[in-house]
């Protein structure tokens, strides 16, 4: 056995193939390790039944001009605002005034009537206030995020204060009159 | 850890001075010399160590998606099966490597009870093994309740119920095992908290294990000691090669159970939901408790039979002194051989009668597989390792070796 391990250790040729196995060993071993971690970290993702939860459908029909309702999608809250015609005219205005994040009105809307918001601050997530009547709307007439001052208009525009983005429009559909599915 | 080892990598060596881990690491599993006769029986405290990791890093990620409440653990394991990114997968490895941790660790007891292994100067290193042992069936009976099923339950019911068999206090004490007056949410919320702590104690006690394997070297087929550097090869690469070819070997099996018969081990019973006002017909723990079970039943006698049960367990902390014999290896001791295997068909009879109810010739089968347990570690043993006349043992592990060669 020791004369052995000297002959092939002295033969260059067998040593190479010893790094060979060695390294193929290393390779499958380290192969199996992330096959079996994989599983692991993919655990922590979202499971089919919370993505089964991923659309909601509303009923807005009873939502009248100047109201606004938020629901719940993803665990986050969504606003759902009736636009009044004034509501409208000032967020068509303000495409062109100074905009952190330009975009304009009516790419933020299909119906320029409802305006549909993940009601999340883009600075640090927190909700914004402005949706019951007695809130602060901030100096835009949108929103107004408490936590460390941003201001959103009637578009849900960032206008002011640390948030970098407008508040986020979801994907949504109107299906019959009155019902809109989110998501 | 007199010598350290001179480190080329200057960061290695800078932390080196500081905590020598490399420097124990490199003794440890490195240069550490094994005998050189060692056989494959020697690989399953290795993969015992895999096993223990398996099931602390499975647990801890199915963990994040259980619910430990009687109205929703059954469900969340449902959904841990049906809803979670490989929940399937994980859940199968984690109840099935309790059953895998066992046979391993079975095996590796019984390993070193032919080999002698728990003689001088190996005691401490078998009775921490014994620690092993008990801590591994505390944690897997509470692990076994936390899904929630009728076998859950009512195995939790029975065994909580045995400490009722002590004298006076025994009621009191069955009243705080559960927190409250039966088997129910306190139990099961409590059981939680202590399957996730168990391991973790496991983890430490195996730590010491392997400490105390180190400092005495392992034994050898031939349970003669190492004399020279000739009867020993480093660690690395004869045993890590080794045990990596086991090791593979192993996770094959593990694997075909786990994809391809995943209930193999398991209860039917289990996938139905506990109802503490229905017992299953037929009740049966898992089966690495079955020995134990049945020789609780064996005794006709409430307190007698739970003594019984512990004392089988128990009796092995004693072995190293039960077992007077000099000679380590049951290769070379021609009646403790004898003995050995009957031993081992005793325990399986005892865990086939275990599996079966308590009617009929299980009874008294019971009873003398029970009897056969006791006096082989209390008269058998003693006697024979006092009376017998060992075969002669080889002047070194080499010798053995170098003769075959010729
Ligand atoms: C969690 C379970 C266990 C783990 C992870 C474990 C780990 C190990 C390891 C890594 C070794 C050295 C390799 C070997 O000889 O196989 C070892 C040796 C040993 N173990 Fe264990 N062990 C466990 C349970 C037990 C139990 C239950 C017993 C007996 C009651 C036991 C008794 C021994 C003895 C006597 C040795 C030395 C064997 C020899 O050198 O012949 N172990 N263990
Ligand atoms: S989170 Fe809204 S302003 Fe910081």
């Amino acid at each position: 056995m020791a004369d052995e391990v000297q002959a092939s250790d002295a033969d260059g040729e067998e040593s190479s193939r010893r790094d060979f196995l060695y390294l193929a060993t290393l390779a499958a071993g380290a192969g199996l390790g992330g096959a079996f971690v994989w599983p692991l970290i993919d655990s922590m993702n979202p499971a089919a039944d919370v993505l089964a939860l991923s659309s909601i459908e509303v009923d807005i029909g009873s939502i009248v001009a100047g109201q606004g309702i938020t629901v719940k999608w993803r665990g986050k809250p969504v606003f759902i605002r009736h636009r009044t015609a004034g509501e409208i005219q000032q967020a068509r205005a303000d495409d062109a005034a100074e905009l952190p994040d330009r975009q304009a009105d009516a790419d933020r809307v299909e119906r320029p009537e409802w305006l549909i918001l993940v009601g999340v601050c883009t600075h640090l997530g927190c909700i914004p206030l402005g949706q019951k009547t007695g809130d602060p709307k901030g100096e835009f007439g949108g929103w107004f995020c408490p936590c460390h001052g941003s201001h959103y208009d009637t578009s849900g525009r960032i206008r002011k204060g640390p948030a970098p983005e407008n508040l986020a429009v979801p994907h949504y559909t109107f299906l019959a009159d009155g019902i809109v599915r989110i998501g | 850890m007199a010598t350290r080892t001179e480190f080329k990598n200057p960061l290695i060596r800078w932390v080196d001075d500081r905590l020598p881990v490399f420097t124990y690491l490199d003794h440890e599993y490195n240069q550490f010399p094994m005998p050189k006769n060692l056989n494959y029986w020697w690989n399953f405290g290795a993969l015992a160590s895999v096993v223990l990791v398996l099931m602390i890093v499975t647990g801890i990620v199915l963990a994040m998606q259980y619910t430990a409440h009687v109205d929703l653990a059954f469900e969340s394991v449902d959904r841990i099966r049906r809803d979670v990114n490989y929940g399937w997968l994980l859940q199968y490895i984690h109840m099935n490597g309790a059953s895998m941790f066992f046979i391993v660790v079975f095996i590796h007891l019984f390993r070193g009870m032919y080999y002698g292994s728990y003689k001088a100067p190996r005691e401490l290193l078998w009775m921490l093994g014994v620690v092993i042992v008990l801590l591994m069936m505390g944690t897997s009976f509470m692990g076994y309740v936390l899904p929630w099923g009728q076998m859950s339950f009512w195995g939790a019911t029975v065994i909580t119920n045995l400490f009722s068999a002590i004298p006076w206090v025994g009621d009191a004490i069955v009243t705080w095992l559960w927190g409250g007056f039966s088997v129910d949410n306190p139990t099961l919320n409590r059981f939680f908290a202590l399957h996730y702590l168990l391991p973790f104690v496991l983890f430490a006690v195996v730590g010491l294990h392997v400490v105390a394997v180190h400092v005495t070297g392992s034994n050898n087929p031939t349970g003669i000691d190492v004399q020279a550097p000739r009867d020993t090869v480093s660690f690395h690469p004869y045993f890590t090669a080794k045990d990596s070819v086991g090791l593979v070997a192993f996770l094959m099996f593990f694997a075909a159970v786990v994809f391809f018969a995943p209930n193999l081990f398991g209860e039917p019973d289990n996938y139905i939901k506990a109802n503490p006002l229905q017992t299953p017909a037929h009740i049966v723990p898992e089966w690495y408790f079955l020995p134990f079970y049945a020789i609780l039943r064996a005794v006709p006698h409430k307190l007698l039979g739970v003594i019984a049960m512990f004392a089988s367990i128990a009796v092995l902390f004693v072995l190293p002194w039960l077992d007077r014999s000099k000679v380590r290896s049951a290769n070379y001791r021609p009646i403790h051989n004898g003995l050995f295997w009957i031993f081992l068909a005793d325990c399986l009879f005892l865990g086939y009668i275990g599996a079966n109810p308590a009617e009929g010739w299980f009874v008294w089968g019971g009873r003398i597989g029970t009897i056969w347990y006791f006096a082989h570690f209390l008269v058998l043993v003693p006697l024979v390792s006092m009376f017998e006349r060992p075969r002669p043992l080889p002047a070194s592990i080499s010798e053995p070796v170098l003769k075959e060669k010729r």
